[in-house]
C-alpha cells in the first residue's frame, strides 16, 4: 500500500531577501493509497506551497522535514523522477506550452511515467474514453497544451492527465476554483472515477466546500498560517461551511496584529 | 506621412504597430520578458525617399565602387561584425571550384547557365550594397531557372550549393510564368565565403514557394540579397532557415508588380555560440490591395550568439487596401546570447486594411519546463518539446516532409549541445 508521509515540513519561498520567507512551518500529513483527504484553508495559508513543494518546484526551498513515498525520500528526487515515482500535481494555474499538442504531450508523459510507449491502438481508445468521461471534444487533442484554454478546459485537462497517469498520490490544487456548476460536476466526476478505482491517494486542496458535495473525503484538514491547525472527518467541512476560517485565522495571528 | 519606428527596448520588450486611418487595425502586441535586446533610437521623421526610420534609401547600383566601404556605423551595417566578412567588402577573387552548384529540376522547368550580361539578370535586383554588387560583377556563370507559364511541377526544383572552402560568388534567377506554380529549394551546405544574389520573379497569378536553407558548416560566411517581385494576384511564400555558418547575413526584399499580390515570409534561425545570423527584410507595398505576412522565429544559445532581425515594411501612397503584419520572436536559451529585433513600419496612406508588427525576445519558459517535468518528462526531452513547439508554427508550414524532418533534427542536434 502506497503511503505519502509528510513530516515537520518547513518551506521557504525565494524572495529578494537572502533568507527567503518561511511559508510552511511544520506540516505533518500522511496519505495512503485509496484515501481521500481535503485540505482547506484561507487564501495565503500555504496550500499551494505544500503542493508545489511535494512536486519539486524550484522556487520553494525545503528548510526542514521530510517527504517520503513508501519510505523513499521524495525530496531527493528531481521533478520528473517524482512524477515517475507516482506523485501527481494538478495545478491551480496550468502552464501554456505553445506549439506542443495535447496528444503529443499526453503520449510523451504517459510514455515517461509507464516506462514504455503505450500501444497505439489501445492508447487511442484509452484517451478517447477518458476524454469522454470528462465531456471533452476529441478535437481538443490537437490544440496546444493549455494555450487559449478556458478555465474549465484547463482543469479538465489536468484531470484527464491524472486519469491517464494513474498516480499513487494525486494532489489537486484548487481544481474546483473558477468552475461553473456544470464544469464542477464534470471535473468532480473525473476525480470520482479515479478515486473509485482505489489505486490513488487523493489530496484535494480547496478553498470552498462546494466540491466536497461531489467528492467526499474521509479526512478534512484545515491549514492556516503554514500549519495544519485542525483535522477531522467530513463533519469538519460542514463546520467550516457554516463558520468559515475566522477562528483559525485569529489563533494563528501573532498577538497585536489583529485589528 | 506617418512613421512608426519601433524599438524593442521597451520595458516589456514588446511592441505593436498601428495602422493609420479609418480602416486601420491594431494587431496584437507581442509579449516577453526584459532581456538583452537591442534598441534603436527612435527617429521620428520619415522621408519619402527614405526607409521607415527616415534613413536614406541605399544606393542601387551594379558598380561596387558606387557603394562606399562601410565603416560599421551605418544603419545597414551597424550590427554586422565587418571583420568577420573575410574581405567580402573588398571583392576578393573567387577560389577555384569553391562552390559546387547542382540543380535538379522537374520538367517542364528549364535550367540555363548564362553570363552575367544576360538580359534576365538585374531585372528584379539591383545591388543595394557593396557585397551584392561584387557578387553581381564577379559571378561568372549565373543560373536561370524558368518555370513556363501555367506549369505546375509537383516536385520541387532543388538547387544544391555545396562549398568546398574559399571565396565564391553566385547569381540565381527564378522566373515563374503567369499561372504557374512551383517550389524552389536552395540548399546551402559545406564551407564557403559566399556572396550571392537571388532574384525571383513571380508572374501574374503565379505561385512560388522558396525555401532557402543555410545549413553551412561552422565557419562559413554567407552574405546574400534575395529580391522577389510578386505579380498581380500572385503568391510568394518563402522559408528562410538559417542554422549553420559563422556569419550569415541575408537581405530578402519583396516588391509587388501589381495589385492583389500576396507574400508570406517565414524564417527560422538557431544561433549557436559565436554565430552571427542577420536577416534584414524589406517589404515594399507599392500597388494597392497587396498582402504581406512576416514571421521569423529564432532560438539563441551559447556565448556570443548574436541574431539580428530587421523588418522594414513600407506602404506607399498608392498602396490603399494593404494588409500587412510582421512578427519576430526570439527565444534566448542561455546567458551570453544577444538578439536585436527591429521592426519598422512606414505608412503613407490612411486606407489600409491592417498594418502591424510585434517583436519579442524572451527567455526559455521555466514554468513550461516544470509543467512538463511534473508529468514525468525528463528535462532534456522537455526542453526539446518546448523548443520544437516554439518553432512549430514555422516548421509545420513547410510542405516538404524531408525538409521538415531535417530542420527538426538539426534544431534538436543544436539543443543537444547544452542539455
Ligand atoms: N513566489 C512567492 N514569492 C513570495 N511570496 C510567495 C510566493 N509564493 C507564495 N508566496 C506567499 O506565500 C503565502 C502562501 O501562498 P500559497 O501557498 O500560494 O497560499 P494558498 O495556496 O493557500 O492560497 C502567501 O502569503 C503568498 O503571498
Ligand atoms: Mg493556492
Amino acid at each position: 500500500m502506497s503511503t505519502l508521509e509528510i513530516r515537520n515540513l518547513h518551506v521557504s519561498v525565494e524572495t529578494d531577501s537572502a533568507e527567503g520567507r518561511e511559508i510552511l512551518r511544520g506540516v505533518d500529513l500522511t496519505i495512503r493509497r485509496g484515501e481521500t483527504h481535503a485540505i482547506m484553508g484561507p487564501n495565503g495559508s500555504g496550500k499551494s506551497t505544500l503542493a508545489y513543494s511535494i512536486a519539486g518546484h524550484p522556487k520553494y526551498t525545503i528548510t526542514e522535514g521530510t517527504v517520503t513515498l513508501d519510505g523513499v525520500d521524495v525530496l531527493a528526487m528531481s521533478v520528473d523522477e517524482r512524477a515517475r515515482a507516482g506523485v501527481f500535481l494538478a495545478m491551480q494555474y496550468p502552464v501554456e506550452v505553445p506549439g506542443v499538442s495535447v496528444s503529443n504531450f499526453l503520449r510523451s508523459s504517459v510514455t515517461a511515467v509507464r516506462g514504455e510507449a503505450p500501444k497505439l491502438r489501445t492508447w487511442v481508445k484509452e484517451v478517447r474514453d477518458s476524454m469522454a468521461t470528462l465531456e471533452m471534444d476529441p478535437a481538443f487533442a490537437e490544440r496546444s497544451v493549455n494555450e487559449g484554454f478556458s478555465g474549465g478546459e484547463k482543469k479538465r485537462h489536468e484531470i484527464l492527465q491524472m486519469a491517464l497517469l494513474k498516480p499513487k498520490i494525486a494532489i489537486l490544487d484548487e481544481t474546483d476554483s473558477g468552475l461553473d456548476v456544470d464544469a464542477l460536476r464534470i471535473v468532480s466526476g473525473g476525480i470520482e472515477s479515479v478515486r473509485a478505482a482505489g489505486q490513488t491517494g487523493i489530496l484535494l486542496i480547496t478553498h470552498y466546500t462546494r466540491i466536497l458535495r461531489y467528492v467526499k473525503p474521509e479526512f478534512v484538514h484545515v491549514m492556516a498560517g503554514g500549519r495544519i491547525v485542525d483535522s477531522g472527518g467530513p463533519e469538519l467541512a460542514a463546520v467550516l461551511e457554516d463558520a468559515g476560517y475566522d477562528r483559525y485565522v485569529k489563533v494563528t495571528e501573532p498577538a497585536g496584529t489583529v485589528a | 506621412m506617418v512613421t512608426a519606428p519601433v524599438h524593442n527596448g521597451s520595458p516589456d520588450g514588446s511592441s505593436a504597430g498601428t495602422g493609420v486611418g479609418s480602416t486601420a487595425t491594431v494587431p496584437v502586441p507581442g509579449s516577453s520578458t526584459g532581456l538583452p535586446v537591442g534598441s534603436r533610437p527612435g527617429v521620428a521623421a520619415g522621408r519619402s525617399d527614405g526607409r521607415p526610420d527616415g534613413r536614406p534609401r541605399p544606393v542601387h547600383s551594379r558598380d561596387p565602387q558606387a557603394h562606399p566601404v562601410p565603416t560599421g556605423r551605418e544603419e545597414e551595417w551597424r550590427f554586422t561584425p565587418l571583420r568577420r566578412l573575410r574581405g567580402l567588402l573588398a571583392g576578393p577573387d573567387a577560389a577555384d571550384a569553391a562552390l559546387e552548384v547542382t540543380v535538379q529540376a522537374p520538367p517542364p522547368v528549364t535550367v540555363e547557365h548564362v553570363g552575367i550580361d544576360d538580359g534576365r539578370i538585374g531585372r528584379v535586383l539591383t545591388p543595394a550594397d557593396r557585397v551584392s554588387a561584387f557578387a553581381m560583377t564577379r559571378t561568372e556563370r549565373a543560373v536561370v531557372i524558368t518555370v513556363p507559364a501555367e506549369a505546375a511541377p509537383e516536385e520541387p526544383v532543388v538547387v544544391r550549393l555545396h562549398g568546398g572552402g574559399g571565396v565564391a560568388y553566385g547569381h540565381l534567377v527564378v522566373e515563374v510564368g503567369a499561372f504557374a506554380s512551383a517550389t524552389v529549394v536552395l540548399d546551402h551546405t559545406g564551407q564557403a565565403t559566399f556572396a550571392g544574389n537571388v532574384e525571383l520573379s513571380v508572374g501574374d497569378s503565379a505561385s512560388l514557394t522558396l525555401v532557402s536553407l543555410q545549413d553551412w558548416d561552422a565557419g562559413a560566411v554567407h552574405v546574400a540579397a534575395h529580391a522577389a517581385t510578386v505579380g498581380r494576384d500572385a503568391r510568394f511564400r518563402s522559408f528562410t532557415v538559417t542554422l549553420g555558418g559563422d556569419l550569415v547575413r541575408l537581405s530578402p526584399t519583396v516588391t509587388y508588380a501589381g495589385p492583389g499580390g500576396d507574400a508570406e515570409l517565414y524564417g527560422l534561425f538557431f544561433t549557436g555560440a559565436g554565430q552571427h545570423q542577420e536577416h534584414r527584410l524589406l517589404v515594399d507595398h507599392g500597388p494597392r490591395s497587396c498582402r504581406s505576412r512576416v514571421a521569423y522565429k529564432g532560438a539563441l544559445q551559447g556565448d556570443g550568439a548574436h541574431a539580428v532581425w530587421i523588418g522594414d515594411v513600407v506602404i506607399g501612397t498608392d498602396a490603399v487596401g494593404t494588409d500587412t503584419y510582421e512578427l519576430n520572436r526570439n527565444l534566448v536559451l542561455t546567458d551570453g546570447a544577444r538578439a536585436d529585433s527591429v521592426p519598422n513600419l512606414e505608412i503613407s496612406t490612411g486606407e489600409v486594411v491592417g498594418a502591424g508588427h510585434a517583436s519579442a525576445t524572451g527567455r526559455f519558459d521555466d514554468e513550461a519546463l516544470f509543467y512538463l517535468m511534473a508529468r514525468g518528462i525528463p528535462a532534456d526531452e522537455a526542453r526539446r518539446l518546448v523548443v520544437r513547439g516554439f518553432f512549430a508554427e514555422i516548421v509545420d508550414r513547410i510542405e516538404i516532409d524531408s525538409l521538415r524532418e531535417r530542420i527538426t533534427a538539426a534544431v534538436e542536434a543544436e539543443l543537444g549541445g547544452v542539455v
